[in-house]
């Protein structure tokens, strides 16, 4: 059984659509990653399933339960980080967490929890004493204290420093290989890349691509940009066959350096942008008709082609330097 | 009972035990907000010793000689600011305080979790029974030592003491969840709540004697709890005979019982339908 199960979910404010019609499954044990512009629709999304907001119609399941009509067992086995939670408290990480403990039937042991979040030596602190990244990590340690089966976490690591980042990823890898199913709302995308196990793009109140991570992108992801620099230049191919241009480009210079000479992959960022550039085109704020050519199921195939597909035709593109 | 159809149709319930019962909850934000009040200065400078200083500045004063029957201003005004500490303590500082947790997210964080309602209430009029009982004492010596106000004089005066003191606080904190559903954000919080918690000390007969108030000011007043728990106070501190000073003759009990009661019920009422974990959007 899917932990989540989305179809057909709407929601409108002052007859504003801001989800419209969305479907979608996560599995168990999965972790997915929700990506899209401020605005989107994401944070509407969650917070209905989450309980915390009702929906106009459509069908949704989360952990078999409709979130409309949450009970406390039912939250019990969800854990929610929130994007701003708490006040600063006067009083310590160590205390929070005992205090906390009280909410739950098994709650996970307060040191080890610290631990995990990497606060030990912050325990005695007073959370208005904390750094941002420091009370982040605490959002996220009282969110997953609980041994959640299903942990909403939107935009955990806004405002972390690479260290927290890399820290809270781990946690994160951590809580997935004990089976924990995690929804992820991020703008960062490499978080997205290094987390999840899908990844779906919403835009308009509309899912426009779901993949599992790795394939994300499709078609657009075998786009490659080979560039070098030549003759004061920057000459930038977009192409499919990234070695046939450089083999090309070889022959052509027999001898010496080729100046700069690197082949590009777009990135989950390019294609993420390509996406909401497509779907902004397709539909500002006109969603309906964005369907055929989006496709609400995810079919990323579908979109307009990649960057160019000029074969070997050397584009130059800029003057000097890159 | 059918416990074996239940968990055939419940799984995932029966694998999960189910989460701690409304009143641990309760006790360990009982606690908490405790250990919070203590910790947070200006709320006890402003809520906890207020009723003290006010009672040095006014008992410090010649306020021109005594109230009719020969009582004391300081009597007087100890009965008034005992009373005023309990709102302060209740309705304001409470009223304050949610509003500011609520948009501060930490009630959004209490509602994932899945908090009962009541335990998050019932942790705040605990907080606020013990800060108002710690702080009535406190003012109860002082007014002795400092300014010779006698000590109640009897059990019964005891009793009364403490049953308008509950009631008080009761409604209080009642009205105080209902008022932080009022100001929008937190940054309004104050400024909506604080000039109604003055107004009425200066039309409840807290600096002023009450039955020297003009009759308009008196109406509006009874109205509310604080010209009721001033009274009920009266009746603790003030001497018997003292009784036929009073608007009404009397020190009134059983109307004093009754319209903190209905505040009470008022402010239950208020919260059961609007209450709200989240700012409203």
């Amino acid at each position: 059984m899917p932990a989540i199960e989305i179809s057909a979910l709407r929601k409108t404010y002052d007859r504003r659509v801001v989800v419209a019609d969305l479907d979608l499954a996560i599995e168990a044990g999965e972790c997915f990653a929700l990506l899209g512009p401020n605005g989107a629709g994401k944070t509407t999304t969650v917070e209905i399933l989450e309980g915390f907001r009702s929906r106009d119609s459509g069908d949704v399941r989360v952990l078999g339960h409709d979130p409309a009509k949450p009970d406390r067992r039912w939250r019990a086995r969800i854990g929610v980080v929130a994007q701003t939670t708490g006040a600063a408290l006067d009083i310590s990480v160590a205390e929070a967490v005992r205090h906390f403990a009280a909410y739950h039937a098994s709650p996970r042991p307060g040191d080890e929890l610290i631990e995990a979040v990497g606060l030990t030596d912050k325990a005695s602190t007073r959370i208005a004493d904390l750094s941002g990244g420091q009370r982040r990590r605490l959002d996220v340690a009282l969110g997953v204290q609980g041994r959640p089966e299903l942990l909403f976490l939107d935009e955990p690591t806004t405002g972390l420093d690479p260290q927290g980042r890399r820290q809270l990823w781990e946690l994160i890898d951590a809580l997935r290989a004990d089976g924990t199913t995690i929804l992820l709302t991020t703008h960062y995308l490499d978080e997205a890349a290094k987390l999840s196990d899908r990844v779906g793009v919403i835009a308009h109140g509309r899912l426009l691509a779901v993949a599992p991570t790795g394939e994300f992108g499709g078609d657009l992801r075998d786009g490659a940009t080979v560039r070098w620099r030549a003759g004061g230049l920057v000459h930038e191919v977009a192409t499919r066959t990234p070695t046939a241009v450089v083999r090309d480009l070889l022959a052509e210079t027999a001898t010496g350096e080729i100046d700069d000479l690197e082949i590009r992959r777009p990135t989950l960022e390019d294609i993420y942008l390509e996406l909401i550039a497509a779907a902004d085109g397709d539909a500002p704020g006109a969603p309906e008709t964005s369907r055929t050519s989006a496709g609400s199921g995810g079919s990323p195939g579908a979109q307009p082609p990649p960057v160019a597909e000029l074969p070997h035709q050397p584009r130059v593109t800029t003057g000097s330097g890159s | 009972m059918t416990i074996a159809a239940e968990s055939a149709t419940r799984p995932a319930a029966a694998r999960h035990p189910a989460p701690p019962s409304a009143a641990r909850i309760a006790w360990a934000r009982a606690s908490l907000e405790l250990r919070l009040y203590v910790r947070a200065r200006q709320a006890m400078i402003f809520s906890f010793f207020y009723p003290i200083i006010m009672l040095v500045i006014f008992g410090s004063i010649d306020m021109g000689g005594d109230v009719a029957g020969g009582v004391t201003y300081v009597q007087y005004f100890t009965a008034g600011i005992a009373a005023t500490g309990i709102i302060l303590n209740t309705f304001q500082q409470l009223g304050i305080r949610i509003a500011n947790e609520r948009d501060a997210g930490e009630l959004a964080r209490l509602q994932a979790l899945g908090t009962p309602p009541v335990a998050y209430l019932a942790g705040k009029a605990a907080q606020v029974l013990v800060t108002t009982t710690s702080q009535l004492a406190l003012l109860v010596v002082v007014a002795r030592y400092a300014f010779d106000v006698p000590f109640p004089p009897d059990a019964a005066h005891w009793l009364t003491f403490v049953w308008v003191m509950v009631l008080g606080t009761l409604a209080g904190t009642a009205l105080g969840f209902a008022v932080s559903l009022l100001p929008k954000s937190a940054k309004n919080a104050d400024t909506i709540i604080v000039p109604i918690a003055l107004v009425l000390q200066f039309f409840s007969g807290v600096f002023f004697v009450f039955s020297d108030l003009p009759g308009w000011m008196q109406s509006i007043a009874a109205v509310f709890p604080l010209k009721w728990l001033t009274q009920g106070m009266r009746s603790v501190f003030l001497p018997d005979s003292a009784a036929s000073a009073e608007v009404a003759g009397s020190w009134e009990h059983g109307r004093t019982a009754l319209i903190l009661a209905a505040w009470i019920v008022i402010g239950i009422v208020i919260c059961a339908r609007r209450f709200r974990w989240r700012r409203s959007s």
